[in-house]
């Protein structure tokens, strides 16, 4: 091992500078580098982070509690006010609404559409390189420009979708005067452009299930669908947390899809896909009112801490419950793998006898 | 100098180990090769991830009136390099400082990105420092912080400074990531024996040296993965550029956003505006796809 690294090099390219450096002055400068260093390292994330995560957060906090001023770049302390009229607004409880709407319309579908998606793409198909790229394609695309295809799909008028429904004898559907059907549009952007992604994500930890328990089912006589469900589905269930985490912080921010819905971008006109960030812009940079914003700020992180939470609550105990659920115990599952196991190995003993057979 | 011209360390990749394993078990068990159905499902799929992209072409290569035509064509008509002119040409957009806008901040972004993550995710996975697991588990939590939550002071920061419309004030707080530092950090864990580590510093290294010669080396995988993946972001980022840049100086999706926003919304310009935007990327996903496919599946499984 010692031969792949570098050799030391010491500045004089001498032994003899190398010798008192290990005892004198020169270990303790060595052991302030070992002690020191680290710290050094981790530093420009921490330092820049105070500067534009940290400062921020709480001087958000601060803003929240004021009035601001924009000409003289100051507030007065106005105390809950701001909050108070956030949560009595009913655009707020519009936005929270639609919010979520959107966000649980873009994530079940979506998982269910990305383990199928996953499971076509761990079979033994030809040309795997080429179908993974192919579902990863719309992640490339802006969700600005993804936004501004679907809404223009989406035309309540002259919109493909439309066109094709009337064609199949399905009257047009108010895709944008509508609030349900504008959540189905804008969490079917969000579906285009995360799917492919997270079909990746569960297809690495479909591969990381060990192939015995397949076996084991197959000697079992379990077909397809049932190891589906049985083996693939369980196994899944860290991965599964780990991408719905995810995209509940994503989803609850939602900001370029209903921005670029159509040419206002204020979230329709009875604000049918007004979101929370939406708002928040508008209150900020349409009306310049930074007190409010970041009173509406600080709730929205409340809410994402509080979803995160109950996230974190529910998956736990599907966790825990995950020895139970499954119909065999530990050494029943080892046994059938074992036995699986034995099978193969006389099938191919067999299978080679019969070829040596076939060689003579 | 010697040492950057050391050949590579050659560090096994444990990723790839069960990949091969898999490989090499006997055709019987790998399972005959699928059906119609999984392909046809496949099919369909890249249908739906292709069509947005054909049907920006469609409409972008007509005009105002393709769209409102019962009796569209199928295929692409011939303007669309005459809706692409008039989106560069239109004063309002200002499409090549975009361009330019777009590329240097994202380059910039991902290169710092990478640079510091790997330094801090060095110093996580492999050195040994008080407080360090408190310190990382804090990085983590980071990442559930929301960006709407800073924007408002950053914004009175910046304007402090007179920054606003400039493009340093998307650069400045992208400059470091919590997931970049978790991601080097997850990768750098697995891919360095300590014990080569050891063996640098007993043989005299100091401790950038070390970070130079071995952590450097071994990073470079995961470092061009994160390298992308941040690029990929930066050029997609619209919520910060949208407020803290003015349309003269504007990032391409902030010149997208406003194809839109006249009175009339000339549909066939808007998309070729779009397909035009996209195309940088789609150069880039013809190149690095395959490793922006195999740096995915890594993170899920490592994160």
């Amino acid at each position: 091992m010692t031969a792949t690294v570098s050799p030391p090099t010491t500045k004089g390219g001498s032994g003899a500078t190398r010798a008192p450096k290990r005892i004198g002055f020169g270990k303790s400068l060595s052991s302030w580098d070992l002690k020191l260093s680290p710290y050094l390292y981790i530093s420009p994330f921490f330092i820049l982070f105070l500067i534009v995560g940290l400062f921020p957060i709480a001087y958000t906090a601060v803003i929240s509690f004021m009035d601001w001023d924009l000409v003289r770049n100051s507030g007065t302390f106005i105390g809950f006010g701001q909050y108070e009229y956030v949560l009595s607004n009913p655009k707020f409880w519009i936005a929270l609404r639609n919010t979520f709407s959107i966000f649980l319309l873009s994530t079940v579908p979506q998982l269910i559409l990305a383990i199928f998606i996953a499971a076509m793409l761990d079979q033994n198909i030809r040309a795997k390189t080429f179908w993974r790229m192919g579902v990863l394609v719309p992640y490339v695309m802006a969700p600005v420009a993804v936004a501004l295809i679907f809404s223009n799909m989406f035309g309540d008028k002259y919109g493909i979708i439309n066109t094709l429904l009337s064609n199949i004898g399905i009257p047009a559907i108010g895709w944008h005067s509508n609030a349900f059907a504008s959540h189905i549009a804008i969490a079917t952007m969000v579906n285009f452009r995360w799917t492919g992604y997270n079909a990746l994500i569960l297809l690495a930890a479909m591969q990381a299930i060990p192939r015995d328990y397949y076996e084991a089912a197959t000697v079992d006589g379990a077909g397809k669908v049932r190891q589906f469900f049985a083996i693939t589905v369980p196994s899944l269930r860290p991965t599964l947390i780990f991408v719905i985490i995810t995209s509940t912080i994503g989803g609850l921010q939602i900001f370029d899809e209903p921005r670029m819905y159509d040419q206002y971008g204020t979230g329709g006109a009875n604000y049918q896909w007004l979101t929370i960030t939406l708002w928040l812009y508008d209150i900020g940079w349409g009306e310049w009112n930074f007190g409010r914003a970041a009173a509406l700020a600080w709730i929205l992180f409340i809410i994402i801490l509080l979803i995160g939470v109950i996230n974190l609550f529910v998956t736990r105990s599907l966790v825990r419950d995950e020895g139970s659920r499954s119909s065999m115990t530990r050494a029943e599952r080892r046994a059938a793998a074992r036995n699986a196991r034995r099978a193969v190995a006389a099938d191919s003993a067999q299978q080679a006898r019969t070829r040596e057979e076939a060689a003579r | 100098m010697t040492a950057v011209d050391q050949p590579p360390i050659i560090i096994p990749d444990a990723a790839e180990a069960p990949e091969e394993k898999r490989r090499r078990r006997p055709r019987h068990i790998r399972g005959s090769r699928p059906g119609w159905f999984v392909y046809a499902s496949l099919g369909v799929v890249l249908l739906a991830a292709f069509f947005p992209y054909y049907w920006s072409l469609l409409i972008g290569s007509g005009d105002a009136y393709t769209i409102r035509d019962p009796n569209m064509s199928w295929l692409p008509g011939g303007n669309f390099f005459a809706n692409a002119a008039s989106v560069v040409n239109d004063p309002a957009v200002n499409f090549w400082p975009a361009l330019w806008n777009s590329i240097y901040s994202s380059a910039l972004i991902a290169i710092s990105v990478v640079f510091f993550s790997t330094l801090a995710g060095w110093a996580f996975a492999k050195l040994k420092f008080r407080g360090s697991s408190i310190l990382l588990v804090f990085v983590i939590a980071t990442m559930a912080v929301p960006t709407q939550l800073g924007v408002v002071p950053l914004y009175i920061l910046f304007s402090e400074i007179g920054w606003t419309g400039q493009i340093g004030a998307i650069i400045i707080p992208a400059m470091v990531t919590a997931f970049g530092v978790f991601w080097m950090t997850q990768y750098l864990r697995q891919a360095v024996p300590d014990e080569l580590i050891e063996a640098a510093r007993v043989d005299g290294a100091s401790s950038f040296r070390t970070f130079w010669t071995i952590g450097v080396t071994a990073a470079r995988p995961a470092a061009a993965m994160l390298g992308l993946f941040t690029f990929v972001t930066a050029w997609n980022n619209f919520f910060w550029p949208f407020i803290v840049l003015d349309r003269s100086n504007p990032t391409l999706p902030v010149a997208l956003s406003l194809l839109q926003s006249n009175y009339f919304v000339d549909y066939s310009v808007v998309l070729a505006g779009v397909l035009l935007s996209t195309i940088p990327l789609l150069i880039l996903f013809i190149f690095a796809g395959r490793q922006l496919v195999s740096g995915i599946m890594q993170g899920a499984v490592k994160g």
